[in-house]
């Protein structure tokens, strides 16, 4: 297992985690965790996401996801997931 | 599992608060480049560079996509230039050769700045040293990447007042050279006491002759995390706010410990230091002064500073020592003048003097940093700042440096613009006093005595 974070902040609109999820089950991404809030209109997911079986590297994924966020108008990010769990379990 | 708040957190320090990894800085040893014949020394030192180096800054870049944390510099420190020219540099013009070179391998593997072109002479200073050192203001002013730095003492040696005395001339001249750039080679120089040999920032960053081959050192930074958590916690009592300071200063830390890891990993070369600084830059949020305003001083220089000044450092080691395997470097809050905005507002308010700089740097690294003073400031008389600072860190066994800019043609009151990371910096009154005696005496100050340990 290798896992990725994705984040999604901005504006809420309809479809949003439709369309991340569509791109990744067509990329062999595979979703483990979704949380997901809305405060004040602004929509903020996370994902914890297993990329062990898809066949893009993460800077494509990256790359991909932040041109699609561009499209539905909000920021997706998408980190691996050693940043958050280092600086958060000891 | 992690949840929506722990990775909401960091990626608000990353975005709003300036947490960035501030350096990697790639070690080389240059000892196996020297080479009685200068230009087979300089090919030599050009070749290790570019191949040891070659993939440095693309894999600090593929970093910095995979987890989403910005790398600021990507840098290489070589060992000290002095011993590694020694065989083949007949004059200080050789020596300005090899700075050339390690201006052009640092400029094809694109990093941004080289550090190493040193000599340490916390004793006495060897021929090649003195060729070296008399070449520091022709190889500043003709490179755009090269940074110098000059061990004058130890805590174990003393100070080498001789070489004291001489670095006050360098760094007039090293101004004059660069007189209509706003003398801004001073601030690729620095002098130190007790000098690191793995400190992974610059100017000061070289690598040591203790060292291997090869090796990355990192430097992590995050003044403005520090300070957003103690916005969180103001009129709380000081248990709390040492709590609070540690605790961010583990995650901060840990981002360097896995970037390091990382770097270390994909470039199959040995992780060395983890250095724990808190590093300014002049971006707003980003200071360490504003941190000392935070915990409760209206200006950085007001009566409590060094105190808060101390606090802020020990517990910002604390937190950053459990997070990291090893930690080393300057490993201290840093406290440069022009590269931090809290601290420029704080000499313009007339809040802050060099008197005061001087006795904050007793408690934090590194010391007087990034101070323009007016041109016409004598030789003996920022020899006689050096030699301050050098007692500081021979008698409380820390580093200490200085690293100060007499802008040629400017005076007390007037702005001097260093453009980008190193910001600008009003210039500061010095002490009009001599010390011309004090300084013309030549010779050594013995190494003090610590305790009666045997």
């Amino acid at each position: 297992m290798k896992k990725t974070i994705i984040t999604v902040v901005g504006k809420d609109t309809v479809g949003i985690i439709a369309r991340v999820c569509t791109y990744l089950a067509d990329n062999g991404v595979n979703i483990l965790d979704i949380s997901q809030t809305i405060v004040q209109d602004y929509f903020n997911m996370m994902m914890i996401v297993d990329v062990a079986k898809s066949s893009k590297s993460h800077g494509d994924m990256a790359d991909e996801l932040k041109e699609l966020g561009e499209e539905i108008g909000v920021i997706i990010k998408c980190q691996r997931e050693e940043i958050f769990s280092k600086m958060h379990r000891i | 599992m992690l949840n929506i708040f722990e990775v909401n957190e960091t990626n608000k320090m990353i975005e709003k608060e300036n947490l960035d990894v501030r350096t990697i800085t790639l070690g080389i040893s240059l000892l196996d480049c020297i080479d009685a014949d200068l230009a087979a020394c300089n090919e030599k030192i050009y070749n290790k560079i570019t191949t040891v180096a070659k993939d440095l800054v693309k894999t600090g870049k593929e970093i910095e996509k995979d987890f989403g944390i910005p790398i600021v510099n990507k840098r290489i420190s070589v060992t000290p230039i002095a011993l590694v020219g020694g065989a083949a540099c007949k004059t200080s013009d050789d020596f300005v050769t090899i700075a050339k070179t390690l201006d052009r391998a640092a400029t094809d593997v694109g990093v941004n700045l080289i550090g190493g072109y040193s000599a340490l002479v916390s004793k006495g200073m060897t021929h090649a040293d003195e060729l070296l050192i008399h070449s520091i203001p022709k190889a500043l002013a003709e490179t755009d990447r090269v940074c110098s730095s000059v061990n004058l003492g130890s805590t174990r040696t003393g100070i080498n007042m001789d070489g004291v005395r001489l670095m006050g001339e360098i760094i007039k001249e090293t101004a004059e050279f660069t007189r209509d750039r706003e003398s801004v080679s001073c601030m690729k120089l620095v002098v130190f006491c007790n000098a690191p040999d793995d400190n992974p920032f610059m100017a000061g960053a070289f690598h040591g002759v203790t060292e291997a081959d090869a090796i990355i050192n990192v430097g992590v930074s995050g003044p403005g995390v520090v300070k957003t958590a103690l916005e969180k916690v103001r009129g709380e009592n000081f248990e709390v706010l040492c709590e609070t300071i540690k605790k961010t200063a583990f995650k901060v830390t840990r981002v360097g410990q896995l970037v390091a890891q990382e770097a270390s990993r994909r470039l199959q070369i040995p992780f060395g230091i983890v250095d724990l600084s808190l590093a300014p830059t002049p971006a707003v949020g980003d200071s360490v002064a504003d941190i000392l305003c935070e915990i409760g001083l209206e200006y950085a220089g007001a009566p409590g500073t060094t105190a808060a000044l101390a606090l802020l450092n020990d517990q910002v080691k604390k937190g950053g020592v459990m997070a990291s395997s090893y930690v080393g470097g300057l490993s201290g809050a840093f406290i440069p003048v022009s590269e931090d905005q809290g601290m420029i507002d704080a000499v313009q308010a007339g809040a802050l003097t060099l008197e005061k700089l001087e006795a904050m740097t007793c408690v934090c690294s590194v010391g007087l940093d990034m101070l323009a003073v007016p041109g016409d400031t004598k030789a003996t008389t920022i020899s006689g700042i050096i030699a301050d600072e050098m007692a500081i860190g021979m008698v409380n066994q820390k580093t200490t440096a200085v690293r100060i800019i007499p802008v040629i043609g400017k005076g007390v009151g007037e702005k001097v613009e260093f453009g980008g990371l190193f910001g600008y910096a009003p210039i500061m009154p010095v002490n009009p006093y001599s010390c011309d005696a004090f300084i013309g005496r030549g010779g050594r100050i013995p190494a003090p005595i610590h305790s009666f340990k045997n």
